[in-house]
């Protein structure tokens, strides 16, 4: 006798459907919050002139950073400017700086939590394998039919995408602050809350900040996958110059993600480092 | 102060903490009469701490001594209860510390405990005005009186004019100060110090030794030191409690602890230690700091008095000869009457011996005034005085050589 087949792939659909059409109201309720922060920020950005944009960018990496990265984030950006591809790099931070935003606001308390109650971290330690691991296009399918085509979904699937580092620095920052301190706060009749905002979460900071820089990494690295479900921005351009066989233009569009990958990478590593 | 006088402050009966997961098990067998070694053999279980019976006494230094593995820290941290206590009583002003709830046990750290580390456990992200802040900050006292106490207690350590630095740009024996500052400003009513000195080097360690007993002497603040380091238990303990496996094995005084020791457990830690046969007052005796003559006046006698710091000088004559003893309270009443001379104001009210006195006969001479002991020669010529740190400190020196 053959064991039938399990029919995971059809209980998947089943379950989203049901999710889909039980809370349709939720669904459209983020995805309208969503769309009106991305278009606020997107159209904000864009209002500003170029040089205007550089200048402030150039100005915060001199302040974090010294004078060498101020110099190397202006160059960088001109040269995207120059390339022709402003727009679309300026709608690729917006995904990446509210999909960051998004992912960091639920990946603090979540990592606080799971630092706090072991069997919330033996929970959620699966949940975040799981989480990186899947290959970063499935989000796209269950985002659709959330969502919708365009910059949601492509959020959504980003975040998802994104999220854990954030989870995992954070956890790991709060349970390697030393026991001695742990025990110096409670000695003094710190309550959790004390100890938490006063003596845990200001030594976690640091690490707390990589996972917030690797998050960034990961979003960023996402551009070109959120351009299949119809984002706009620098994944879109290489999407369209695969689509018509031109290597020229597809590479501009890489090279361009790679140097806001840098200009953002080097801004929060100084960010890091400052609070150090 | 050894003073069974005074009054009680904490009182711990029978107290034991085991460490495992079915701690009553644990206490079962030890009821059993089976020893920690057995205990683990056939649970797995450690009996942290068994039957711990002690009062601390308002006021007093007391010393907790041991081997390491011995259950000192456990001790010390079932009083504040970092650690939570198996069974038994631990009574603070009438409060047994491990039946409060959590809050009342927040309100109890608060109130009653300050603790000092061994590695310090100084907050790194904070200065050392807010490190020395911490305690009182936590329980919500306005701003500027915690930074008037903070800054106080920083002083009371030597540390004034580094409130803006950071515990990494200090070293060892200043953070440990810092450490020290952070429990002194909380004012609580018990200092609870875990091997506090043990990272210092020597010299340092000696130092804060001193400091501690002279904040001691000033503050009379009730403090249990912990410390696996018999010549530092000796040097500044009021009582010393021995521990051994979690239990006790004597409670006394530096001098019952030296001289009678209660099993060959206490003998052999003090093994090399015991030389007060061999040791005479020689070898303890200091050089005499400043002594009056017989014609000074006694504003003369209080002036050196007061420029080198003592309660009480010894007169002698040209020849340099053991006149008496002249106490400050004394020459300030003669020098008030309008007296001139010394004669009528000195004393000879102090324990005097030749160089040659063994130490152990030393321990019973001291007075309860504390007076130095006089070491004279067969000519009554004042040779150097002997103090009871130093008896205790020269023993335990020695033993270590
Ligand atoms: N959390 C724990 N779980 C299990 N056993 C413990 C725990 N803490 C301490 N012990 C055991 O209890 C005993 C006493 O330990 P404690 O730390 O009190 O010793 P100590 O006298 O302070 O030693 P040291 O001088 O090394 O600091 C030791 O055998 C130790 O292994
Ligand atoms: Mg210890």
């Amino acid at each position: 006798m053959e064991f039938p087949r399990i029919p995971l792939g059809q209980w998947i659909e089943g379950g989203l459907g049901y999710l889909t059409s039980e809370y349709s109201l939720i669904t459209r309720g983020i995805s309208r919050v969503t769309q009106t922060g991305i278009s606020g920020l997107n159209d904000g950005l864009m209002w500003l002139p170029e040089w205007a944009l550089m200048a402030i960018i150039a100005l915060i990496s001199w302040k974090l950073a010294g004078t060498r990265l101020a110099i190397g984030s202006a160059i960088g950006l001109a040269f995207i400017w120059n390339l022709g591809l402003w727009d679309p790099m300026i709608e690729s931070l917006t995904l990446v700086v509210i999909a960051t935003l998004v992912a960091v606001t639920i990946a603090i308390p979540v990592g606080i939590a799971a630092a706090l109650s072991e069997r919330l971290y033996r929970m959620l330690m699966p949940v975040l394998d799981f989480m990186q691991t899947m290959p970063a296009f499935v989000y796209l399918i269950p985002a659709i039919p959330f969502f919708g085509i365009g910059s949601v979904s492509a959020i959504f699937a980003t975040v998802i995408f994104s999220m854990p580092p954030a989870i995992r620095f954070t956890t790991l920052g709060i349970r390697q602050v030393p026991i001695e301190l742990i025990e110096a706060a409670d000695a003094f009749g710190s309550t959790r809350r004390q100890k938490l905002l006063k003596v845990q979460l200001p030594l976690s900071l640091p690490t707390v900040m990589a996972g917030i820089n690797q998050t960034i990494m990961l979003a960023l690295s996402m551009v070109v996958i959120a351009a299949m479900i119809g984002a706009d921005g620098l994944g879109n351009e290489v999407w369209r110059a695969i689509q018509r066989l031109r290597p020229g233009d597809g590479f501009e569009a890489g090279i361009a993600v790679v140097i806001l990958a840098m200009i953002l990478d080097r801004l929060t590593q100084a960010l890091r480092k400052q609070r150090n | 102060m050894t003073d069974d006088t005074q009054p009680v402050k904490i009182k711990v009966r029978s107290l034991s903490k085991v460490f495992g997961s079915n701690p009553k098990k644990g206490l079962e067998l030890r009821d059993q009469g089976l020893k920690r070694p057995e205990i683990f053999e056939k649970t797995g279980l450690t009996l942290g701490l068994s039957d711990i019976n002690f009062d601390v006494h308002e006021g007093e230094l007391l010393v907790i001594m041991g081997l390491s593995g011995s259950g000192k820290s456990t001790l010390i941290r079932c009083l504040n209860r970092l650690i939570e206590p198996t069974e038994g009583e631990i009574v603070i002003d009438d409060e047994d510390i491990p039946k409060l709830n959590d809050k009342e046990l927040l309100e109890c750290r608060r109130r009653h405990f300050s603790m000092v580390f061994q590695n310090f456990a100084l907050f790194p992200h904070r200065t050392v005005q807010q490190n020395a802040e911490y305690g009182l900050e936590i329980r919500g006292v306005d701003k500027a009186e915690r930074s008037e106490k903070a800054r106080n207690s920083l002083k009371q350590v030597g540390l004034d004019g580094w409130e803006n630095a950071y515990p990494n740009q200090l070293s060892g024996g200043m953070q440990q100060r810092v450490g020290l500052a952070r429990a002194l400003a909380n004012d609580s009513s018990v200092l609870l110090m875990d091997e506090a000195f043990s990272a210092l080097d020597p010299l340092i360690r000696k130092d804060m030794q001193q400091e501690l007993l002279e904040l001691q002497h000033r503050m009379k603040k009730t403090t249990v030191f912990i410390t696996h380091d018999l010549d530092e238990a000796l040097n500044i303990g009021d009582r010393i409690i021995l521990l051994k496996d979690g239990e006790i094995v004597q409670i006394g005084t530096p001098e019952q602890i030296l001289t009678q020791p209660a099993d060959e457990y206490v003998e052999r830690f003090i093994e090399g230690v015991d030389m007060s046969r061999i040791l005479t007052a020689r070898n303890a005796m200091r050089p005499v700091r400043a002594t009056a003559r017989e014609d000074d006046g006694p504003r003369t006698a209080l002036r050196k008095m007061s420029e080198n710091g003592l309660d009480s000088i010894y007169v002698t004559s040209r020849d340099r000869k053991l006149l008496g003893l002249v106490e400050a309270d004394a020459a300030d009443q003669a020098s008030k009457e309008g007296k001139q001379d010394l004669t009528s104001v000195w004393h000879q009210d102090f324990a005097c011996v030749g160089p040659d006195e063994p130490l152990h006969n030393l321990f019973a001479m001291f007075s309860d005034k504390g007076f130095p002991i006089a070491v004279v020669d067969e000519e009554r010529r004042l040779l150097g005085v002997v103090v009871k740190g130093a008896v205790l400190a020269e023993l335990a020196e020695s033993g270590e050589n």
